[in-house]
Formats: structure tokens, sequence, C-alpha cells
């Protein structure tokens, strides 16, 4: 159990959600028979009787960094003004979390009310005398640690893509606050800077099974090295042989080795079955294009941008509240376009939506979700694909938000 | 005013030919949700009886979200006490039977009693009715359906099998569901019924139909998202046999009996086999979306193709590679209703017993035999425990309190190792249902080759899988949701305030009422176990996949701190202050 703590606990740093010293510092806690931490902390006896008031088998507990500490407090001081939960509208919130609960007090009680119900609870920040304590995100799992990592990963993701689209909304339609100005202009310094030079990948195309899988497992590394994906997700594939070999659901794109499922396209075995949710939109996109490799990462500017909506047109449409599965509109950032749909296989799914839109272009934006790229032979044309897209989204983001506080 | 459920449990005494209606307080329901609850309390009262005394009572039961949209909620649970192995036997079953008995207005049977010779059993809304049913006793059970022909109504009905004895007798709901586990057709035919008629007019009553909708949308949307379930290789398309590959790429098929954990033929005996050739067709649970249920084409008539567990256990399991032989052999067992996975397993026994190995001809004949009960199928009828107690070669069964393990080799997941072990109703793989984490990687991936962290994992899925049996939902959802979207489902449906956490609790009592029951029957540590070839002989390593013996003190250890964890005693035995917590009452005899 202890292996398993100390490995997310650095998952979050890596992911630079959490610090390695500090208030910062991750703490989680896993319990078979007695309950372990992976580190001593005033807080683990209320989180110990949050354990003893609910049938988990893990805690998870971050104060997260900034930006996102400032953002989580600005969100979650809105939402106990309101109805105390924050509501963003990505793919990952709308599909597994539904909204994101706060409460104003690190308190036990208060915290298993609302773990009953949901997957994590954010609390606000709080200020006594002259110390200002951060918010904090805890959350639970009744299998591994991993889930409440996988779970503080989603909501710090959702919060800073719910702010900077919120903002450039706020701003559209004129009524940002100075508070919302200040934040922004906080969490710029903390963004850090998306590496423009291109790794140096494999070169295919690949001559057999074992340069295979090195490609795919390198191409995820790099994905998440370069920070083009919420914490480590994503998902990645490679056809060779009339196979797809294609990364696992729930697998970290860091960490594919042993992780990577090999589909053969006339459907001949179901090892399938364990494969990426988007199995279906990769091997729609091999069957509709004549790419080999596809990878897929949650490159946040391209999300933010994908959200972008003119607030007038916005209000005169009939599906204003289903953008994600129900876009009317051809919409695009920098001639990328951006297709609605959702996670999986169903009506709305963006295996519906995602393959047509790769037939005349190397990369898509999914509305609220992530970006695709397509490459020939190998993964190279894919990965700058991914990075250039995300480098446009980024510049167009600040150009609009600069030119729209010009206008103030 | 009740939403969800009706307010109407049906009692039915056959000795006394009376029926009673009973109406329990909002308590009961809240406790007992339905299902599987449900039947765990009537049988708590009579569970010292024999499983075939007249006064046990054999209960169906749907839960308060049958009959709504609420996904998946076409199951039903049935409970009595199980003829094979003495335990609490129960079985989720799909088909139509809880939806329309909620539409008769009833949320549960309750049957005791015995007639004197063969009757059916007639539920039309609120009026009940005996049918001498001489004439349709020693059918097999198509043509009982066909000569019924239920059209709006739900069918449940024995076959020759179970009258003539048959440990393992099955159920069959519906033409294609089996209640296959625990042997409850045997129940059945003690109490001389044929079959069960079920047909409704009415409506159940919903408190937020608004909310409902909503809940569902989002069970929806993630069940989509779902490779397990809905995507190409999943079961919505490949039925249960989609596990087939994974099991063999995971060096775990149970092959010879257990002595193996890979068939060299397998891959020519996938799920995509069957679907090039049987075309079938997507079928299910009435309401269900994901409709897992295969019915093939053969010879221009349909069939039902079988489940994961039956390709397995047909082919590796018995030394056999030939699917139409398979599907065959599924054929004869739903024909005389007989569970497939007790069937296979037990002519993996005589094979190893015997070392003879199989025909086609000869399984098939097998097969006929044991539900006929002549010749060697007498001794086949009592299940592998039973039939290798008998042969003089006990450790040939490879059954926990005597029940066939299903297709999942416990060497190749160790939390299914202890599922296998502490189950209430014996060698099944669903109590806890690991394979969920353990194989499938949701809601995340564990370390299959470790206990670390199983003995909580376990007991918290024990007690999820619980609650959706007493929901009456399927299983297979929760590859996708969780109890958190249910939780909401039953909010709408109900109007009662809940929690994913409040129903776990739930679960977590109905499940100790079980573990009360099996004490009540003698059963304890000593039968907590797995067969000792596992902790004795290696698995089929290959691929950079080691599968050796499990470790026998890692599983004690774990084991241990499970009944730690559950509040029972260093024995596995309940503990009265547990019990009080929990609403039960319990004292050591």
């Amino acid at each position: 159990m202890e292996k398993t703590l100390d490995k997310f606990v650095d998952r979050l740093i890596k992911a630079k959600l959490g610090a390695r010293s500090g208030p910062c510092f991750p703490l989680m806690g896993g319990q078979d028979d007695r309950i372990v931490w992976n580190r001593k902390a005033d807080e683990t006896r209320i989180l110990e009787k949050v354990f003893d008031g609910l049938h988990i088998n893990s805690l998870s507990f971050l104060r997260p960094i900034e930006p996102y500490t400032s953002i989580i407090a600005f969100l979650a001081k809105k939402a106990l003004e309101s109805d105390g939960t924050i509501s963003p509208k990505d793919c990952e919130t709308r599909t597994f979390l539904h909204d994101l609960p706060v409460i104003d007090e690190f308190n036990p009680d208060k915290i298993i009310q609302i773990l009953k119900k949901r997957k994590s609870v954010i609390v606000a920040p709080k200020t006594t005398g002259t110390k200002e304590i951060g918010p904090a995100i805890i959350a639970h799992g009744t299998v591994s640690p991993e889930q409440g990592f996988v779970t503080i990963s989603s909501v710090c993701f959702a919060c800073f893509i719910k702010f900077f689209t919120d903002y450039l909304e706020a701003l559209q339609k004129g009524i940002a606050t100075d508070s919302d100005h200040h934040l922004f202009d906080a969490a710029i310094p903390h963004l850090g800077t998306v590496r423009k030079k291109m790794p140096n990948l494999m070169k295919g195309p690949f001559q057999n099974e074992e340069n295979v899988y090195s490609a795919v497992i390198e191409a995820g590394f790099k994905t998440v090295e370069y920070g083009l994906v919420d914490s480590f997700f994503g998902n990645v594939s490679y056809l060779w042989n009339h196979t797809l070999y294609i990364s696992q659901t729930g697998s970290s794109l860091d960490e594919l080795a042993g992780c990577i499922d090999p589909v053969p396209l006339d459907g001949s075995t179901s090892a399938g079955i364990t494969a990426s949710s988007e199995l279906s939109a990769h091997m729609e996109i091999i069957q509709r294009t004549d790419c080999t490799a596809i990878l897929h990462g949650h490159p946040k500017f391209s999300v933010i941008l994908s959200m972008d909506c003119d607030p007038v047109e916005k209000a005169a449409c009939d599906f204003s509240d289903q953008c994600h599965i129900k876009c009317p509109k051809k919409r695009f950032a920098d001639g990328i376009p951006i297709v609605p749909g959702e996670v999986g296989t169903g009506p709305f799914g963006l295996c519906n939506t995602l393959p047509l839109a790769l037939e005349k272009n190397n990369s898509a934006i999914v509305y609220g979700h992530g970006l695709f790229t397509i490459g020939k032979n190998d993964f190279s044309q894919a990965f700058a694909s991914l990075l250039s897209v995300e480098h446009a989204c980024q510049r167009l983001y600040f150009e609009k938000i600069k030119q729209l506080r010009k206008n103030l | 005013m009740l939403f969800g459920w009706t307010g109407n449990i049906l009692h039915i005494d056959l000795t006394k030919k009376e029926i009673e209606v009973e109406t329990p307080d909002i308590d009961i329901y809240m406790r007992y949700i339905g299902g599987k609850g449900m039947g765990g309390r009537y049988l708590r009262p009579v569970a010292e009886l024999p499983w075939d005394h007249p006064d046990m009572v054999f209960s169906i039961f749907s839960g308060p979200l049958s009959g709504t949209i609420s996904p998946t909620s076409g199951r039903t649970h049935i409970v009595s006490k199980s003829p094979l192995t003495g335990l609490v036997g129960d079985s989720s079953v799909g088909g139509k039977l809880a939806t329309r008995m909620k539409q008769a207005g009833w949320d549960g049977i309750v049957i005791k009693g015995r007639c004197s010779h063969p009757v059916g059993i007639e539920i039309m809304d609120s009026t009940v009715s005996l049918r001498v049913a001489d004439d349709l006793w020693g059918l097999d059970t198509e043509t009982v359906h066909h000569r019924l022909a239920p059209q709006h109504g739900s069918l449940a009905l024995i076959g020759p099998a179970a009258e003539n004895g048959v440990k393992y007798a099955s159920i069959t709901v519906d033409r294609h569901f089996i209640a296959g586990r625990s042997g409850l057709g045997l129940c059945l035919a003690k109490k001389n019924i044929k079959y069960l008629l079920v047909d409704g007019t009415g409506r159940c009553k919903i408190k937020n139909p608004d909310k409902l909708k909503q809940a569902r949308e989002d069970i929806l949307r993630l069940t989509a998202a779902s490779p397990a379930l809905m995507g190409k290789f999943g079961f919505t398309c490949l039925g249960t046999g989609a596990v087939f590959d994974l099991m063999d790429n995971r060096r775990m098929m149970p092959t010879d009996n257990f002595r193996r954990t890979r068939f060299e033929h397998a891959s020519k005996l996938n799920a995509a086999g069957y679907a090039e050739k049987y075309a079938p067709r997507k079928h299910g649970c009435l309401g269900c979306h994901i409709l897992c249920k295969k019915i093939g084409q053969k010879n221009g008539q349909a069939v039902s193709l079988p489940e994961f567990e039956t390709m397995s256990h047909f082919t590796a399991l018995i030394g056999c590679m030939d699917t139409d032989l398979v599907v065959k052999a599924n054929e004869l067992c739903n024909h005389y209703g007989m569970d497939t996975i007790s069937a296979a397993s037990t002519l993996a026994c005589r094979r190893e017993i015997t070392g003879i190995a199989y025909t086609e001809e000869k399984v098939l004949s097998l097969l006929t035999d044991t539900a006929l009960q002549r010749g060697e199928g007498v001794d086949l009828g009592l299940g592998a425990a039973g039939y290798a107690r008998k042969m003089g070669k006990p450790e040939a069964a490879m059954a926990v309190k005597g029940m066939a393990l299903p297709a999942y080799d416990p060497r190749g997941a160790y939390g299914m190792a202890l599922g296998y072990a502490l189950s209430t109703r014996g060698g099944c793989h669903l109590r806890a249902y690991p394979i969920s984490h353990e194989i499938f990687r949701k809601p995340v991936a564990t370390d299959r080759f470790s206990f670390s962290g199983k003995a909580r994992i376990i007991k918290i899925a024990e007690d999820l899988n619980t609650i959706i049996d007493s929901l009456t939902a399927c299983k297979f959802t929760f590859f996708a949701a969780g109890l958190e979207e249910y939780a909401d489902v039953f909010e709408a449906v109900t109007g009662i305030d809940t929690s994913a956490q409040d129903l776990l609790k739930k679960g977590e009592g109905i499940y100790y009422n079980e573990r009360i029951i099996n004490a009540l029957n003698g059963f304890d540590i000593k039968d907590d176990d797995l067969p000792a070839r596992f902790f004795t002989e290696p698995g089929s390593s290959g691929n950079n996949i080691l599968i050796p013996p499990i470790k026998r003190e890692d599983f004690i250890d774990a084991r241990n701190k499970y009944y730690d964890i559950r509040g029972l005693d260093t024995k596995g035995l309940p503990l009265e202050e547990k019990a009080k917590t929990l609403g039960l009452v319990w004292k050591k005899p």
C-alpha cells in the first residue's frame, strides 16, 4: 500500500499540481486492515474520521500549487456565494464528476456529507489572523489511491479550463470584474511555457512490432513531458500490419509499457475490450484517412478555445446548453476544426464527428475535451501538430483577451 | 405514498393453498431495498431448515427501480437455500420478470409449502391462480415455453433436470435467461412448481420523472464511454464472450480442470468466431441498453449463444475444441434446465479422475444422462464436489463450498482468489467481481498478482454488488457507472434522499445477514478456502507473464484482514456486536 501511495503522490507532483514539500505536499492515505499515510500531517486526524465515516479504501488530499490554488480559491468563494458547487463544462466534468461541491471548512462531517455523494470535495480557503490557508481538494477511492489522484487531477484541470473560459466570456459580455482581472493577471506568470522545440521521435514507417511498441511508448511519454495532457491522460495508437496498437483505457501516457492493446482491424479477436474508450474513433480515423499514427492529448488552451463562442450568437442558439454534443455551427480555431462529441460510442459520440473532420485536416479539436492529431508514417507529424495547434490556440486566446481588455 | 415500490408482497402457501398480501413498512423497504436484500429477509427465519423442507421459502423479488426507465433495471433476484451447497442460494436473472411483477402490483413473491402434484402459478395483476401442470411435467424448457406462449407476460420455468433431482438445476426465464447457479430449479421442483407466469397492466409510480431522465442520461453517457460495454469489442457487440480473448491473453483461462491456465486452441474459439459462424443479433433484459445476450442462427432456428463461462468451460476446461459442441452443450443444458458452469465443471472433474478424454458424442450423452438421472448421470448430477467425493477424489473438485468455479483462474487474479474463497454462495465470481479492476481496469487498474489492499477492496465490492442485486440492476453497468449515479436514480424514483455511501451501508447489512445464515448452517473458516491445487501447482506461464501458485500465507493473511474488516471473528463467524450495529440479531450457537 505504501508503495502505491508514494507512486500517486509522486504523480501529483510530476503533474505540477503539488509540491515536494510545504503545504502543497500531497497527502494520501490507504486503508486495508489499518490506515497508512504517505507522510505525517496535522490533517490526518480529521481525515481519519472521514475514513471512519465512509466505505472507502483511500483518501487523497491536496492543496494545489499556483496557478491552481488561486483559481480554485476564486471559484470556491464564488460557489459558496451561490449553490455551493462549481460547474465546469468540460468533457471530463460532464462525464465523470458532474459538478464540484465546495465546503467552507475542513470539517469531517461536512467532508463526509459531500463524499457520500460525490468523488471529490473542495475546501474553500480560509484566513485565520494573518495566515491564509489555501483551498484543498479531497477525493476518495474504493479500489486504489489512483482514483483520488485521477479525480484531483481532473478537478484542477476542470477549474483551470473554467476560469480561463469564463474570463474570456465575461470580457466578451462586458461583465468582467476587478477580481477577475486581478486573478487573470496573477495567474499568467504561473502558466509556464509550452516547449517549442520538437522532440526527436522514432522515424517510421516501422518495420516490426517491437518498433511499433517502442514508438507508441515514446510518443505517449513525450506528450506528457511536453505538458500536452491533463495530468497523464490521453490516448495514442499506431497502425501496423492491419493491427491497431492502442493505449489501454485509463493508462498513463508516460507509462505505456505493458498497457498497449493490439487490435486486429478484421475484428478477429476482442483483445481491444480493454483499449482506450476512443478505440472506435481511432479505428474510424484509420479507415477514413491514410494515417498510421494518432495522438490525443488535452492541451489546455486548445480546450479553452474550443469552448469560445460569441455570447450573442450563443444566446440565440437553440443548443446553447448542449454545445458539447449539438453545436450546429462549423467552428475553427486557427483553421483547425472544432467538433462536438462525447467520449465513446453513443449517438453523440465523437466517433461520429471527429473522423470526418480528420479526413481533410491533420488535427481536430473536440469541444471542451481535447485535440486529436494524425501522422502518415510515424508520430513526428502528429506530435508537431499537437504542439503547433496548442501554441496557436494559446496565442489566439491571449490576443483575444488583449483586444477585449483594450476596449474596456 | 410509496414511489418505486408497489408496497405489496405476495405470499403463497402451496400446502394450505392460501395467499396473503403483506404491505411492509417503508422502514423494511429502506433496510432491505428489494431483490437480494428482501430475499435474505425471508430466508433468515427458516435458514436452519433443510433446503427441501416444506416450510423453506422460495422468493422472487424485483427492486425499486424495476419497471422504470432506470438503466439495466430489468433484473430479478431469486433466493432460497441451495440444494447444491447448503448455503444461501441466490441468482440474479434477466428477462422481463421483475418488470411484469411490478406491473402486476407486486414487489416480490414469497412461496412456501409444497403442492401434492405439479402446478403452474399464474398471476395476472392481483389475480393469483394455480393451474394443474401434470401435462407439462417432464417436458423440456422450450416445449413448455412454446405451449404456454406467454406473449406480453413473463414466464419462469424448470426443465426435466430439476424434476429429476439434479443439484445444479436452473430456472429459465423468458426463454433465453437463466438463473443458473445454486440449483434453484431444484427448489421449485421440490415444491412441485413447473412454472410461474406473471403479467400486469399497472405502471410504476416515480417520484421525479425529470430527475430520473437526467440520471438515466448520466449513466448512458458513462456506459457509452466504456470500451468493455459499448465498444466495438465489448459486451454489446460480442456478448460476455468478449472476455474470452482477454482470459487467454492474461493466461488465466482454466484449462484441464484448472491444471493449466492456457488453452492453445483458444484463439480459434473466441467470440469473433461465434459472431462469424452464427451471425448473432442483440438481445437483452427488458429496457436494457447494453443488450449483452446474443441470439444466433443455426439451421434457420434462433439459438441462444453461450455466455463466456460456457464458452470457456466446454472447451478449455474439458479439453474440447469445437464451437459447435459448445453451442450444442449450451442448448442441451438450457433444454433440460441445468447450470452450464456446474455441468462442465463436473465433466472436467470426471475427466481428471477417469483420465478418459471426451468425444463430442460422449459430452452430449453424459449431459443427457445427467439431466435424466440415468447411468453415470446420477453421480454427475451431484455437481463437481459431490461427484468427486463419491469417487473418493474430493481434491479433483474445483469448487468452493460445493459450488464449481467459473472461468477465471484465481492464480491470475488474487482479488478473484479472495472473492471466490469468501463468497457467501460458494465459488462465485460475481459477489466481489474483481475482474472489473484486475482485468478491465475499472474504475482503475489494480495489481492482479498482489493481495495488497484486496481485503478491503473485496469487502467494499461485496457490499456494492449486494446493493446492485437488491436494486436489481445489472453488475455490468458498473464497469462504467458507479453507485454515485445509481443513488441519483434511486432518489429520483423513490423520492428518498440517499447517497452512494448510504446504499453501501445497506449492502453491508444485507451481506452480513448472509454470513449469519451460512454460520447457522455450520459454515466458517474451514469453508472460506480454495482448492489446494491453487496453492501448490503453477499455472501456464509464458508471454512474459508468470503464473506461480498462490502463496498460501499471503492468502491467509488477506483472509484474516478481511475477517477483521468485515467484522467477523477469527473463525469467520459473525459477531454479536457487529450484527447489532447493522440492525441484525445473532447469537453464537
